[in-house]
């Protein structure tokens, strides 16, 4: 008889990235919470965790941030497959994108709230193109972009500053393990 | 107040002058319902005539009470005089926006803005 017993070794680095993703994913539920007057209106708080990710362990582990709370936001919120959860994995890619072209820019001049504001528009970006190709197929859906770059520009600058201040504090001490 | 802007650096600041810039253009080019650019008279709920909104004219559109009077501007249109008995169609005034439209129904005639996108009102429907 062989033994089949699966070990998964779970490596520091994955420790990391679930702990992370845990509080991208806390931040999407106080995001959900927050009422607002438009739908799809929302600060994106979790940005601010996958933007502190991308400067301090690199554009990989933003990505397995940013996936894991679209993810498990979607599953714990009740729209995992739903077109909110396509929206929200089409502004998730692009942004992750830009971040990865937009984090090579110099960072003596280019800082946190560059990349926020930059990742900001990518989202609501494809979240607008997509609504248009897929759920709305009217020019129509345009109308509201104003709306949404005013708002993208808006929190992308203020996530952008918290989590610059985030970064100026010191790397805090690895995440307890268990 | 002062902690946080010293967390902007130069290029962020380019950055959200920008994003200002980007979200102002935008307004225009969103919020036009595409830019309000033709007149369209109709007479009997048939096209009479498709006025592009860079000109300035006038029409007199016949119909069963007498003539209406339509004044074309750049930019705008309007019914002048209407011998229907109420006039809510000239007290309308100047229309400007895409969708826009004023029906004098006594004498069937009406005028609607018409922008490049198609702009749906209850009237549409």
């Amino acid at each position: 008889m062989t033994q089949s017993v699966i070990e998964l070794r779970v490596s520091d680095e994955d420790r990391r990235v679930a702990w992370l993703a845990t509080a991208a994913v806390g931040l999407s539920l106080v995001d959900a919470a927050i009422p607002t007057p438009l739908p799809g209106l929302k600060p994106g708080l979790a940005n601010i965790v996958t933007l502190v990710v991308l400067m301090r362990y690199g554009w990989g582990t933003a990505v397995w941030v940013s996936g894991l709370r679209v993810l498990a936001g979607s599953l714990l919120l009740g729209y995992f497959l739903a077109p909110g959860f396509f929206l929200s994995l089409t502004g998730t890619t692009l942004s992750l994108l830009t971040l990865g072209l937009a984090m090579h820019l110099p960072r003596r001049w280019f800082g946190p709230v560059s990349l926020s504001i930059l990742a900001a528009f990518a989202h609501i970006g494809g979240q607008l193109l997509l609504a248009r190709a897929w759920l709305i197929p009217h020019d129509g859906v345009f109308l509201l972009t104003p709306v949404f770059a005013g708002a993208a520009l808006v929190f992308g600058t203020i996530n952008g500053l918290i989590a610059a201040k985030l970064l100026a504090e010191p790397a805090p001490l690895e995440a307890p393990h268990v | 107040m002062k902690a946080w802007l010293a967390l902007l650096l130069p290029g962020d600041w380019l950055v959200v002058l920008a994003g200002i810039a980007v979200v102002a253009a935008s307004v225009p080019i969103f919020w036009q319902g595409g830019m309000a650019d033709r007149a369209i008279i109709r007479q009997e709920g048939k096209v009479f005539a498709e006025v592009d909104l860079r000109s300035r004219k006038q029409f007199e559109v016949a119909g069963p009470l007498g003539n209406t009077l339509i004044a074309v501007e750049p930019g705008r249109a309007r019914v002048v005089s209407d011998p229907g008995p109420r006039q809510y169609c000239v007290r309308q005034g100047w229309l400007m926006r895409p969708g826009e439209i004023a029906i004098c129904a006594p004498n069937r005639v009406s005028v609607q803005i018409a922008g490049r996108t198609k702009v749906y009102d209850s009237i549409s429907y």
